[in-house]
């Protein structure tokens, strides 16, 4: 037989959260081994839509956005690849004056977090943004915003771990995690077996599996995204535009990156397909969501869609990921469950997990997000719960 | 009991021949073809109002030719023919398309057969991708449904039978061809004669395209290297350069340059529909996994023709009607099976004569691992040889999809068909794995651009 592999901490899943753990775990002088069933990025990670964006998030998340950004803004010095990541601006467009004091009362709070957004209408937001169409009256902009490339983010995190010391393997698919004595031992699929005094679940929306097998139970439900993006056409957009609204059908975004084509995403969520381990995007909601693109932006309906995507996130009842210290067992840590918005976190979620596992406290609030909010209903779910648990991811 | 819904994607040999079973056995297939008319890319029509007889159009197949498009006329009235309409995605048992710009209609179906056909195999070089290049199949259609040719002093440059017909096409439509220059060398077709005497006639069809580029002074050179094609942006093509079968440099001053490597499948469609593919170790390309009928690994959905396998408008016509009658059987829809083995015969020696195709006019694989880094190999995205071979060795991209996410290889408005083959070559090159390893890019619809201005709600659906 051969020995286990050990380290201080191990990483299950190779997302943009488990492979920025990673780095910023070596950064601490901690030994780690990431375990990545696939490839590193290749799931949600890298197909979300690449918005660093912070308006419009649920404000207590903000501090962790703000840690985060400042990382997107040293991605160059600190990977040496900055992911294509721009600061360009991130404007959400508004129908109705309903919404719109919806977003004055959000720009308004958002100012006591730490988020200076800007309210454009009038002229001057016809003049700033000429691509809207005529039906948007008015938008909210957030100068420090922007985009990056999620096909590039989660990979370059690996790529830095792994240079720092960081025992990145892929192709590598957990069968079981048990805690055994004070270490917690994980068993591949294809025989090997890993063990630290630490692991981080960072399985995205298999994270699920995991926790209910240390008898911590989420209510998470998995989706596909609708993405896609047209033909290349001169760069002119540069900021990322989406839309402030509360039906769910109404919400697109899109963002024009340098080589000039446009990526969009938003609207209705398809499902998954866990057998094929890939999501598909449905053709009734990209048809819908591109009647939902000409209404905000409507000469984008004279470019051609030249491919779409999907992938498989996590979503949380309470649209909140699952991050912090677990409830019940010590040594476990989760960061999962990011409901679709986790790719500006990414940086932000690994910088402050290695700190948590690191020092025991973050300096960064993330209570809200904390597993034990779903411990009483769970209970009433739940037989007899195991200190030691086995699961397959 | 209402009628099986049956769709037929493609209106080319394995197409027609697969509606027409059908519509014998009594039922009313949709066809939904890209085409303006019937035909396929073999048997293209010419645009109304254009008077070209059928020897000029199709020489020797001339009589195929006819018979396919009278076929097709002849139960026009019993099919629900859709022309000009893509299949854009397929999903659980609906096909979905778009055609007039912006109508999409979703139809559903009980059996899909994909006759989708085959595009131009190619190999990159450098300066592919200077104006007046083109694909064989891309030159042959300027010929054939416009009576174009691509330039005024034109060489081909490839490999594969459609190399000297699309030449001697244009030496009999009275082009200036220049050359035929092709990578294949003369052993290897002498080697492939037992295979290709499946099909003595088309053995000899070869032989007489050959004589006519002789007869009119075309240089036919066997077991070139292709080098790089001159030029500059503003001009377009100047010229080709390529080492000869002894080692000596070859130049032609030309303004155009016709490019392929025999053909490679249409299988998007089948991707989509969750096909399983596997990897045939000699064409070196991945196919969609058939039965001896058509009868794909998805449950309702067959492949005919060169979408499936390259076995050539004949062979198309047979497989169309083999896929015809194992959807009647399976449906249990009266039929006269007993056509069936000797349709099945029929592809084994197709079969036999691709086989021997292969060997003859091999694809040159080593050529991709060979190309200087600045050669671009994805043209639609500009992506160089030396950017691939970067991305597997500074950034791990050994997969193809990971190259392509990496890279931005086949993202174009292509989607890979025309790069995809020689990427894979040069990843798997640089990787130093064999070319099975580095997989293939996976679909993704749509099958080809859709666009944005797409409507929502489907038009009339198939009843």
């Amino acid at each position: 037989m051969p020995e286990d592999l050990k380290a201080d901490v191990i990483v299950v899943g190779g997302g943009l959260m488990g492979a920025a753990s990673a780095f910023f775990l070596r950064k601490r002088g901690r030994s780690v081994i990431l375990l990545e069933r696939g490839l590193v990025g290749q799931q949600a990670s890298g197909v979300s839509f690449g918005n660093v964006r912070r308006q419009g998030r649920y404000l207590p998340q903000l501090p962790l956005a703000h840690r985060s950004r400042a990382i997107w803004g040293q991605t160059k010095e600190l990977l040496g690849d900055d992911a294509e990541f721009l600061v360009t601006g991130h404007v959400r467009g508004v129908y109705d004056e309903a919404q719109a004091a919806v977003v004055e009362k959000y720009a308004k709070d958002a100012r006591g977090w730490g988020l200076d957004l800007e309210l454009v209408g009038g002229r001057e937001f016809r003049r700033r943004f000429p691509f809207f169409g005529a039906n948007v009256i008015c938008g909210s902009y957030s100068p420090d915003d922007g985009h990056a490339n999620p096909r590039l983010a989660a990979p370059a995190f690996g790529r830095a771990a792994a240079r720092a010391g960081a025992r990145v393997i892929e192709n590598c698919e957990v069968l079981a995690i048990d805690k055994d004595g004070e270490d917690f031992r994980v068993q591949a699929v294809d025989g090997r077996t890993f063990r630290a005094p630490s692991a981080l679940i960072c399985a995205g929306a298999w994270g699920d599996k995991l926790s209910a097998a240390f008898g911590e139970p989420v209510p998470m439900t998995p989706h596909g995204p609708s993405m896609g993006v047209t033909e290349p056409v001169p760069y002119g957009i540069i900021p990322v535009v989406g839309v402030s609204t509360k039906v769910a059908h109404e919400v697109v975004y899109f963002r024009q990156v340098k080589r000039g084509n446009i990526v969009f995403g938003g609207g209705l969520r398809g499902p998954d397909y866990p057998d094929l381990k890939r999501a598909y995007v449905l053709p009734e909601n990209l048809r819908r969501q591109l009647r939902e693109l000409r209404r905000l932006a409507p000469e984008l309906g004279k470019l051609q869609v030249l491919r779409t995507w999907s992938g498989i996130e996590g979503y949380m009842r309470d649209e909140l990921p699952v991050m912090g210290p677990s409830g019940r067992v010590s040594g476990l840590y989760y960061a999962f469950g990011f409901c679709g918005h986790g790719f500006q976190l990414g940086p932000g979620v690994g910088d402050v997990m290695a700190e948590l596992i690191d020092t025991g406290v973050t300096t960064t609030p993330i209570e809200p997000f904390h597993i034990r909010r779903f411990a009483a209903s769970a209970a009433n779910a739940q037989t007899t719960p195991r200190a030691a648990a086995s699961a397959t991811a | 009991m209402a009628q099986p819904r049956v769709i037929v994607v493609g209106a080319g040999p394995a197409g027609v021949r697969c509606a027409q079973t059908l519509v014998a056995a009594g039922l009313t297939p949709t066809v939904v073809d890209e085409g303006r008319r019937d035909g396929g890319q073999i048997y293209r029509r010419q645009p109304e109002g254009f008077k070209r007889s059928y020897v000029n159009l199709y020489g020797s197949e001339a009589t195929k030719a006819q018979d396919l498009h009278r076929s097709f006329e002849a139960i026009r009235p019993k099919v629900d023919y859709r022309p000009e309409t893509l299949a854009w995605n397929v999903t659980a048992n609906k096909l979905h398309v778009v055609h007039d710009g912006n109508q999409t209609a979703t139809l559903p179906f009980d059996a899909l057969v994909v006759c989708s056909g085959a595009t131009d195999r190619l190999m990159p070089v450098e300066g592919w991708n200077l104006a007046g290049c083109y694909s064989l199949g891309g030159a042959q259609i300027a010929l054939k449904s416009q009576a174009c040719a691509i330039g005024r002093r034109v060489v081909f440059m490839g490999t594969g039978p459609l190399l000297y017909l699309v030449a001697s096409q244009y030496v009999q439509a009275g082009a200036t061809v220049l050359a035929v220059l092709d990578t294949s060398r003369f052993s290897q077709r002498v080697r492939a004669l037992p295979a290709l005497a499946a099909r003595p006639g088309l053995l000899l069809k070869g032989m007489t395209l050959n004589r006519i580029l002789r007869k009119a002074g075309v240089a036919v050179h066997s077991g070139i290297t292709p080098l790089r094609i001159t030029g500059a942006a503003s001009t377009g093509v100047q010229g080709v350069t390529v080492r000869s079968s002894v080692g000596s440099e070859l130049h032609f001053d030309c303004d155009a340059v016709a490019l392929g490597y025999h053909l490679r499948a249409e299988s998007q469609l089948a991707d989509l529909a969750r096909c399983e593919f596997q990897f045939d170790s000699e064409s070196r390309q991945w196919l969609p996994k058939i039965d001896r009928d058509g009868r794909s690994t998805t449950s309702g959905v067959y492949l005919a023709g060169d979408g499936a396998r390259i076995l050539g408008a004949d062979g198309a016509e047979a497989a169309g009607r083999l896929a015809a009658l194992a959807v009647l059987a399976d449906l249990g829809q009266p039929a006269s099976l007993d056509q069936m083995p000797k349709l099945r015969r029929t592809l084994d020696k197709m079969d036999r004569f691709r086989r021997g195709l292969i060997q003859a006019f091999p694809w040159p694989h080593a050529q991709a691992a060979a190309l200087p880094d600045a050669a671009v190999v994805c043209r639609c995205e500009t992506i160089t040889a030396g950017e691939l071979r970067r991305v597997v060795n500074d950034m791990g991209g050994s997969e193809m999809n990971r190259a392509k996410a990496f890279s931005r290889v086949g993202m174009g408005r292509c989607q890979g068909r025309f790069c995809g083959h020689a990427a894979a070559e040069v990843v798997a090159h640089a990787a130093g794995v064999p070319i099975e390893m580095v997989g293939r890019l996976r679909g993704q619809a749509p099958v080809k651009p859709l666009p944005m201005a797409a409507l929502e709600n489907p038009g009339a659906v198939n009843a």
